[in-house]
């Protein structure tokens, strides 16, 4: 097979993953880019911003940044905290885009929560490329994300739309992949930890100052059951 | 703000961006062995990591007022039900997705 069939192959095995993403990122997509547009920047911002952040939430959140008073280190510190959660995806990957050649700058670089998800989980078919596979997950929903912000900048207020609720669909997409991760992994105790910790500190912390505490008693637990987890690995595999 | 400051917030959340997805990726290069507790960490934390992104898509759910989760926990379930019955990643998202909007529009 030539390296363009090669290409092509890995296209056709991606693009059905991210089917849900792209109604997802254009309905949220759009919604941002009429909210920068409701709060008064011009349709370039949410258009350079969409490709240059590529962080859903964060985005979102910059907006208020750029209403404030000036203040770029806040603004740094700020980021690192919404987006801290993307350290846990780089160590899970570590292995998964290592021999992906120069790709994997731009794999690390759109690893948004939906990039990680689909990336991290899927199967992919044995004749397929897996760094192009990656590849193609990452590019195509950085263009939906894209698209979604640019149509919502520049038409926004010509659109007249009853899509509410449609926002779930990034819900029911990391629901089923937890599913499918619940259903491959062969003990269940990271994927309740996951669950139980962050739901914890969620009712403890609130919504806007769980994560950080989720991750540090997500990484304790873990550490101290290393010893646990690595005999039941060696047992059943 | 003028310009210029908008510029610069926008560049200090891009490169906080990139410093929370790169990170580990610098610590740990490629080309060197990465440290056993590493490695187990890479192994038990994906898991993890998505238990705690669906809590995360659910953060502004409020539980305790207001329709009490009910729309989402009925949407979730019928994901799950859909999922387990015929494992078609499309079938499922879209089926609690339609039941999710019916239940927000026409019912709550």
């Amino acid at each position: 097979m030539g390296k363009q069939n090669n290409i092509k192959a890995a296209f056709r095995a991606a693009f059905p993953f991210t089917i849900p993403i792209f109604a997802g990122f254009l309905f949220l997509g759009i919604a941002y880019g009429i909210y920068m547009r409701v709060s008064g920047f011009s349709a370039i911002y949410p258009v350079l911003m969409s490709l240059t952040i590529f962080a859903g939430s964060m985005e979102f959140v910059t907006v208020d940044l750029l209403l404030g008073a000036f203040n770029p280190v806040g603004a740094f510190m700020l980021t690192l905290m919404v987006n801290a959660r993307h350290l846990f995806y780089g160590l899970s990957m570590l292995d998964k885009y290592k021999n992906v050649g120069k790709k994997r700058w731009y794999l690390i670089f759109g690893m948004c929560d939906e990039s990680f998800s689909i990336n991290c989980t899927a199967e992919i078919p044995e004749n397929v490329d897996k760094g192009w596979f990656y590849f193609f997950v990452t590019l195509l929903n950085h263009c939906y994300w894209f698209m979604g912000a640019t149509l919502g900048g520049l038409f926004g207020s010509l659109l007249d739309f009853n899509m509410e609720g449609l926002e779930f669909v990034m819900t029911a997409l990391l629901v089923v992949i937890f599913l499918e991760q619940w259903m491959k992994e062969k003990n269940h105790v990271s994927s309740l930890l996951g669950l139980g910790l962050s739901f914890v500190c969620l009712v403890i912390f609130g919504s806007s100052n769980f994560i950080i505490p989720s991750m540090l008693c997500i990484l304790g637990a873990l550490s101290l059951l290393r010893n646990t987890l690595t005999k039941k690995e060696e047992v059943l595999s | 703000m003028t310009t210029a400051q908008m510029i610069i917030t926008i560049t200090m959340v891009v490169l906080g961006t990139m410093t929370t997805r790169f990170l580990p990726f610098l610590i740990f290069p490629a080309g060197k062995k990465t440290p056993e507790y590493i490695q187990y960490l890479g192994k038990v934390l994906p898991a993890a990591a998505l238990g705690m992104l669906v809590i995360y898509c659910l953060k502004d759910v409020s539980i305790f007022t207001g329709m009490h989760a009910v729309p989402e926990l009925i949407s979730i379930a019928v994901v799950t039900i859909l999922h387990f019955w015929k494992r078609q990643m499309l079938l499922s998202i879209a089926g609690g997705t339609i039941v999710y909007m019916l239940l927000v529009q026409f019912v709550f």
